[in-house]
């Protein structure tokens, strides 16, 4: 069996004196689609901000492409291929659309993944691509987050709560174009609040509940019970 | 009924250490020779200079370094008001304070318009604007400055010892009332509320404290304290110019550095970090420019890896306060536990 | 025509101006550090450039060729090496390590090199006018000065909008960790933007020495210049920046031509009123 391309070993994550995550273990392979699931304050965001680099872990490991990670700050991650979409798109609101997306870019790494490829995936994007981020509606900031951050041509793409603040016409366009997203083999850790789209997406569920994985295993053989017991702490 | 005690087991030591050294600094006149005397005069200037900076950037948060515009600005009202309108020195001091804080209105309205570092280079522009104006001033001597006359300062006493005393017991006057004041004001309900702006500024803003108006406030005050020293100063010069006057060197450089040595943002600090500053000059006096130097990497040393000064480690560490200047909340009732005797 | 002669004087030195305020507004908007050592850097690199002419024998334009990339270097090792320490939320730190640094430089200047006063030789050009109009004259020196300052200014604009440096300072701006998650190490692009303010400082620096008389303590006047070019001209814009610059310059000639003790009040009382009445200034793109 081939090495899993993420792998984190019961990572402990604090903010300050306060315990976010409590011994997480989760592997990640090559071209899989996962689902992180959990309700508010649980600490999806605070995983995804550990394996980006923002955030320091303080006990275990975290293996990416085989290596260790250390203590690799968030630039350095990109460089090896970690890209995060962050929760509420954050585009950088001084440059124009397609200044976002190139900025994605500007880590330089080789790969797929185009200005125009990016453009071809959200055409909605092209449109609009001269205007100041701050003058797009919420589900066009948020494919532009995505183009942005697939610009740095990741192995690995973290996405945290794509769905938030959006329609769910909106939500639905742009989990239709997640086929096209991993058709080359991207891998993709999707965190949301909201389950049934990410469960829909993903091969593979995992419920946080206190910063503790109270739910691990396939998508297709976990019922929905078992899952609404694990996301609420029933 | 609930009452709020301010002093700690250390402020009691430190209140009482404070008046056994107010009372032996007192007498001074009677065991000092000159010399001692106007290095102990220019220790409580700079006490004070600093205090009243600390008040300022401290805890209101307005870091100024333009405050040489009220030093200069006291130096010339005292003069001023000595050689042309005859007022008695003293008396001259005395009215020093207000006129200054009328002046620091319209300025405050002016600079207030900015923000941060901005507003520091805007007090700067300020009190450049003081010193070309001074300039100006030809009865005052223009841009060479003028020497208090003979007539004036015999009006202060009769003989050079009386005026040396004199003057040395102003300046000793003037440091306590000012520090009395800063922690009166600290003490105060308007004390409370610049804590809290020091601490955290948004945060004090939506507790429904007008910052505004304090900063305003703060402003002027400071600008009265600074004013009066700085008649004081050059009462004791016997003679200014608009170079020394408004030199941002001595009264504000020395000034922010004893400020960010001693710790900014508690009283103590600046006490400290006169004391520092004046032990540091002992040693490096005959240096010249190389101990402003030595000044300037010392402070930037001291802000990068001990932000809160001398004063702050110790009492950090150590959990001391000179000065009762700590609210605790002393409730009436005792609570007692229903299932025991009490 | 002797009053058009004046102003044309003031625009010219309007430019110098607006070059002291590039640097000091580029870094403002980068990292919204305000360097109170920015004047006394200015006065470095002019003392840089006197010892390079001095030791080396060369003219101060070839001397401008190695002091810009020596000032930039100085710049990213500064930033790197002490300011990016002191970034963060709290004002006081960046503010009073600057001023630490001011007296430092202005006290180390004056230890190596005196307080005589200097200045940079350029030869024949300095006093080389020539005739624009009927009665109207103007001195080659501070129109080239005043060019180059248009240059400068217009090149910093393309490498804020056109370039990938540039995208990162706007970027890094608007979100520091977002910026990182792009893949940017915030410590170099602070570092670049200190960098490309000292080459513009090494210029004005140069220009500054071969006008006029310089010494050690002339610094904080500089950096005065510059800071209420770029107020009166507004926050976040670098062409109100020279808009500012010529302002302040006409100012000041207008007050000297009244009277010679005049000349700095004028200007200082120009940006009080300016404060007073249109506080963003004229051409403002940003809020403080």
């Amino acid at each position: 069996m081939p090495e899993p391309l993420l792998d984190l070993r019961a990572i402990d994550a604090y903010y300050g004196d306060f315990q976010a995550l409590f011994g997480v273990s989760l592997s990640v392979n090559a071209g899989e689609v996962v689902a992180v699931i959990g309700a508010n304050g649980a600490g999806k965001s605070t995983l995804l901000k550990c394996i980006a680099g923002l955030l320091p872990t303080r006990h275990g490991d975290i293996m990416f492409g085989g290596a260790p990670v250390g203590t690799a700050p968030a630039f350095e991650m990109v460089a090896r291929g970690v890209a995060l979409v962050p929760e509420g798109r954050r585009l950088f609101p001084s440059l124009t659309v397609e200044e976002n997306l190139m900025i994605g870019g500007q880590a330089g790494r080789p790969g797929p993944w185009t200005l125009d490829r990016v453009y071809d995936l959200f055409p909605v994007l092209a449109e609009r691509r001269h205007l100041r981020a701050p003058s797009l509606s919420g589900g066009q900031q948020q494919m532009a987050a995505i183009g942005r951050a697939l610009m740095s041509n990741p192995h690995l793409l973290l996405c945290d709560e794509i769905s938030l603040g959006l329609a769910p016409i909106v939500v639905r366009d742009i989990y239709a174009q997640l086929p096209a997203i991993v058709a080359d083999g991207l891998s993709l850790i999707i965190v949301e609040q909201d389950i049934a789209q990410a469960l829909k997406a993903s091969s593979q569920v995992n419920c946080l509940q206190e910063g503790r994985i109270a739910l691990q295993g396939a998508a297709r053989e976990l019922t929905r019970e078992r899952i609404s017991a694990a996301y609420f702490g029933v | 009924m609930n009452r709020v005690v301010h002093a700690t087991k250390s402020s009691r030591v430190g209140v009482a250490l404070i008046a056994v050294a107010l009372v032996v600094l007192a007498s001074a006149p009677y065991w000092g020779d000159r010399q001692m005397l106007r290095l102990l005069a220019e220790v409580f200037t700079f006490v004070t200079l600093a205090s009243l900076w600390n008040l300022l950037a401290g805890y209101a948060g307005l870091v100024s370094v333009g405050q040489q515009a009220f030093v200069g600005l006291g130096g010339y009202l005292l003069f001023a008001l000595a050689i042309l309108f005859e007022v008695h020195p003293i008396a001259a001091i005395l009215i020093a304070g207000p006129i200054a804080a009328v002046v620091a209105i319209p300025v405050a309205v002016l600079i207030f318009r900015l923000r941060g570092a901005y507003f520091a280079i805007g007090t700067w522009v300020v009190a450049e604007v003081f010193r070309l104006l001074a300039s100006q001033v030809s009865v005052l001597g223009g841009g060479s400055g003028i020497s208090l006359p003979a007539a004036v300062v015999i009006a202060m006493a009769p003989t050079r010892q009386l005026r040396e005393f004199e003057t040395y017991w102003l300046a000793l006057t003037l440091t306590v009332l000012v520090l009395a004041a800063i922690v009166a004001l600290l003490r105060s309900r308007h004390g409370l509320a610049l804590t809290a702006l020091r601490d955290n500024e948004v945060a004090a803003q939506s507790c429904g404290i007008d910052v505004a108006r304090i900063k305003f406030f703060v402003y002027v005050l400071t600008a009265f304290g600074t004013a009066t020293v700085g008649a004081l100063i050059f009462l004791q010069k016997l003679r200014i110019s608009p170079d020394t006057a408004f030199s941002v060197n001595d009264w504000t450089a020395f000034v922010i550095f004893i400020t960010v040595i001693g710790g900014i943002g508690r009283v103590e600090g600046p006490i400290i970090g006169t004391i520092v500053f004046f032990l540091l000059r002992q040693v490096l006096a005959d240096l010249g420019s190389l101990y402003m130097l030595t000044m300037g990497a010392v402070a930037i040393v001291v802000m990068l890896w001990a932000p809160k000064g001398l004063w702050g480690l110790i009492a950090e560490r150590f959990g001391w306060q000179a000065l009762p200047l700590q609210r605790r909340l002393i409730t009436a009732l005792k609570l007692k536990d229903p299932g025991r005797k009490s | 025509m002797q009053w058009v002669n004046v102003i044309l004087q003031g625009v010219l030195i309007g430019g110098l101006y607006a070059m002291f305020a590039a640097g000091l507004s580029l870094i403002f908007g980068v990292m919204r550090l305000v360097n109170i050592a920015h004047g006394d850097l200015i006065v470095l690199a002019a003392y840089v450039a006197l010892m390079l002419t001095q030791t080396l024998g060369i003219d101060p334009l070839s001397a401008l060729l190695l002091v810009t990339p020596i000032m930039a270097a100085v710049g990213y090792a500064l930033q790197r090496g002490l300011l990016n320490r002191t970034l963060g939320d709290d004002l006081l730190p960046p503010l009073l390590v600057t001023f630490g640094l001011s007296i430092i430089i202005q006290n180390g200047l004056l230890e190596l090199f005196t307080a005589d006063s200097r200045k940079l030789q350029a030869g024949a050009i300095e006093i080389q006018t020539f005739q624009v109009a009927e009665g109207v004259w103007v001195g080659l020196l501070p129109l080239i000065q005043f060019a180059v300052a248009v240059v400068v200014i217009a090149a910093l604009q393309v490498v804020f909008y056109r370039t990938a440096l540039g995208r990162a300072f706007r970027a890094t701006s608007d979100d520091q960790s977002v910026a990182q998650l792009m893949g940017l190490d915030t410590r170099h692009v602070f570092a670049m933007a200190m960098a490309l303010s000292l080459a513009v400082i090494a210029i004005a620096g140069v220009f500054l020495a071969v006008r006029a008389n310089f010494d050690p303590a002339i610094g904080p006047a500089r950096l005065i210049f510059g800071f209420e070019a770029v107020i009166i001209g507004g926050l976040g814009s670098m062409w109100g920046t020279l808009a500012g610059g010529v302002i302040l310059g006409v100012s000041q000639a207008i007050g000297a031509q009244i009277d010679p003790g005049w000349q700095l009040l004028a200007g200082h009382i120009v940006f009080l009123a300016i404060l007073a009445v249109r506080p963003e200034g004229f051409f403002p793109k940003v809020s403080g």
